[in-house]
């Protein structure tokens, strides 16, 4: 961009502006993992720190795990393995369902096969929304609610995931590469296998991410089709511990680190791959 | 499409698109059905249906806790929109600039809030505005020196400037990376000849760059739209469920789990809800109404 400031000042001026925006950002992370720290006496004292005579005038021997080792005898360690299996599974289920999904729509011939990319991509213009109150009771009928499978199945079939794949298959397997592998006597399933998904490797690492991060964030699912409080995932046992331990922020805050924490450094680790999966599926081939 | 493929080919499509088949038709076109039908019944519970025809929607249009919950749920659109946009533009074109200092570390603060998730954003948010123990009363507090401002009792007595705040704190930063991208498209062959030309930065930004990013930018009208008038984490865990001091902090996605979970009526939340689908597929028909216009035009 060329619009950009040339002189020292308005450039200075520029990061000024940038870093007030980022210590916007950034405080409200200071804020909870601090309090999370603090106990309920010290809540109030000092925005941060409890103020006291240690290093820095910081009550450092004040600060403590408490809230944390409180957490789990609250049964939220239970919670936190919960979410970890419920976004792994609807991650792995539903990569795999959407590549295979994907793949037939983008290569194979067969009939109505343009009939039924319209239906699925279509299906996109339907708002959740609109699902919540009849999937309720199709659960109901069927007898899953307040099971995994309730909870699971339904996210196991996205069909955005179906549009990224087909599209991601397009641009990065050529016909011919099926067609050898075909001559050479390979089985269909090996070619899916052993061909296309290597190459739409980028495409499985970014959807597997955003299939876990929407899994690990969803509140409405969970907190409709689970009524055991065993079963309830961190999105959901958070608002509940909101609801009983109102006024005990340390412990909330502490939830929410606990919450948030492996998320994020996921993301960090992958951030990469996850760039490089999405725009490769959003380069027009 | 050329010749169908061998026997062999066609049965292991099949096989591929079995599985998916199976549950869209279960949990998406199954239920897409019934709603349909739903919205036609009233329900206590999910196993007892009385067919009451279009009265459903009668009473929905005569009903001031519904219309209450799409003003709000509108305000919150446009004020979270006209803020949020601009300044998520404003940011990718500072940050697009080759020569500014730290920009991937801007980029990667800003983007931040995303990786905590809507719910769990919500939950510190509530934090954040509590009265006396918040962090936001503090600051402002301390930053005017007025004890006074502890007392600001957002959750109840202002709770749509808090929603479409904390909403910028968490949104901004994402559809910020969306308009980096779409500066991504601009030339710069056509910027350094606009430049040479004379073009000063307002010329080049409206002859030049916004011509460029608007493909993009629609799209993220769209789907901030889209998003926000789906609202219904962030308010529900603020307001524990209610929809606040008269209905204050009210959403249509809250109400039609009210009438649905709370009530039990997953008629009249149907309802709701195809009232709240028709809004945004009309959306949705006039942004691509626009879009084909441009493009004939073009």
């Amino acid at each position: 961009m060329s619009s950009h400031p040339r002189s020292r000042s308005s450039r200075m001026l520029t990061h000024l502006v940038l870093i007030v925006l980022a210590v916007i950002v950034l405080v409200p992370y200071a804020w909870l993992i601090v309090a999370s720290l603090k106990t309920k006496e010290d809540f109030f004292s000092g925005m941060f720190f409890p103020p006291g005579d240690g290093f820095l005038g910081v009550a450092w021997s004040s600060l403590t795990l408490d809230n944390y080792t409180n957490l789990i005898e609250k049964g939220f360690g239970r919670a936190a393995i919960n979410s970890v299996f419920y976004a792994s599974a609807s991650a792995i289920f539903a990569t795999f369902i959407c590549a295979a999904t994907g793949y037939a729509l983008a290569k194979s011939k067969f009939r109505g096969r343009t009939l039924m990319t319209l239906v699925v991509l279509g299906s996109l213009i339907v708002p959740p929304t609109l699902l919540i109150a009849p999937s309720y009771e199709l659960l109901f009928d069927l007898g899953l609610l307040d099971s995994v499978w309730g909870l699971l199945l339904p996210t196991f079939a996205p069909a955005f995931g179906v549009f990224l794949f087909r599209q991601a298959v397009q641009q990065s397997v050529p016909d011919e590469l099926i067609e050898a592998a075909r001559i050479d006597g390979c089985s269909e399933s090996g070619i899916f296998m052993v061909i296309v998904l290597p190459l739409i490797r980028p495409m499985i690492g970014a959807f597997l991410l955003i299939t876990f991060l929407g899994m690990w964030n969803n509140f409405i699912s969970p907190q409709i089709v689970l009524q055991t409080a065993s079963k309830q995932p961190l999105s959901v046992a958070i608002a509940q511990l909101r609801g009983v331990y109102k006024t005990d922020y340390g412990l909330l805050m502490a939830a929410t680190v606990v919450s948030v924490t492996p998320v994020a450094v996921l993301f960090l680790v992958l951030q990469k791959q996850f760039i490089s999966g999405l725009t490769s599926g959003a380069v027009k081939g | 499409m050329s010749a169908p493929g061998s026997r062999r080919q066609v049965i292991f499509a099949w096989m591929a698109l079995l599985p998916f088949l199976a549950l869209f038709a279960v949990f998406m076109v199954y239920p897409l059905i019934q709603s349909a039908s739903l919205a036609l019944n009233q329900t206590y519970g999910p196993d007892t249906r009385i067919l009451v025809g279009s009265k459903n929607f009668e009473l929905l249009m005569k009903d001031p806790v519904f219309w209450k919950a799409i003003r709000n749920t509108l305000v919150y659109t446009l004020g979270s929109l006209f803020i949020q946009l601009p300044l998520a533009f404003g940011l990718a074109l500072v940050l697009n600039s080759r020569r500014l200092r730290g920009r991937s570390i801007y980029r990667l603060i800003f983007f931040s809030p995303q990786l905590m998730g809507l719910v769990f954003v919500s939950v510190l948010g509530a934090l954040a505005f509590e009265k006396r123990a918040g962090l936001v009363n503090r600051s402002l507090a301390w930053l005017l020196q007025n004890e006074k401002l502890l007392e600001i009792d957002w959750l109840q007595a202002y709770i749509m400037p808090t929603l479409i705040l904390i909403s910028l704190w968490l949104y901004v930063g994402f559809n910020m990376i969306y308009f980096l991208a779409a500066l991504q498209n601009v030339p710069a062959s056509l910027l350094e000849a606009a430049e040479i030309d004379g073009a000063g930065p307002f010329n080049r930004l409206r002859h030049v760059i916004l011509p460029a990013v608007k493909p993009v930018a629609t799209f993220v009208v769209l789907l901030s739209m889209i998003g926000s008038l789906q609202l219904f984490e962030l308010p529900y865990i603020l307001l524990q469920g209610n929809g606040g001091p008269n209905n204050d902090g009210l959403t249509i996605v809250m109400y039609l789990y009210q009438n649905g979970f709370e009530l039990g009526d997953l008629g009249y939340a149907s309802a709701v809800g195809w009232a709240l689908a028709l809004m945004l597929i009309a959306l949705a028909l006039v942004q691509i109404r626009m879009v084909r216009k441009e493009e004939a035009s073009a």
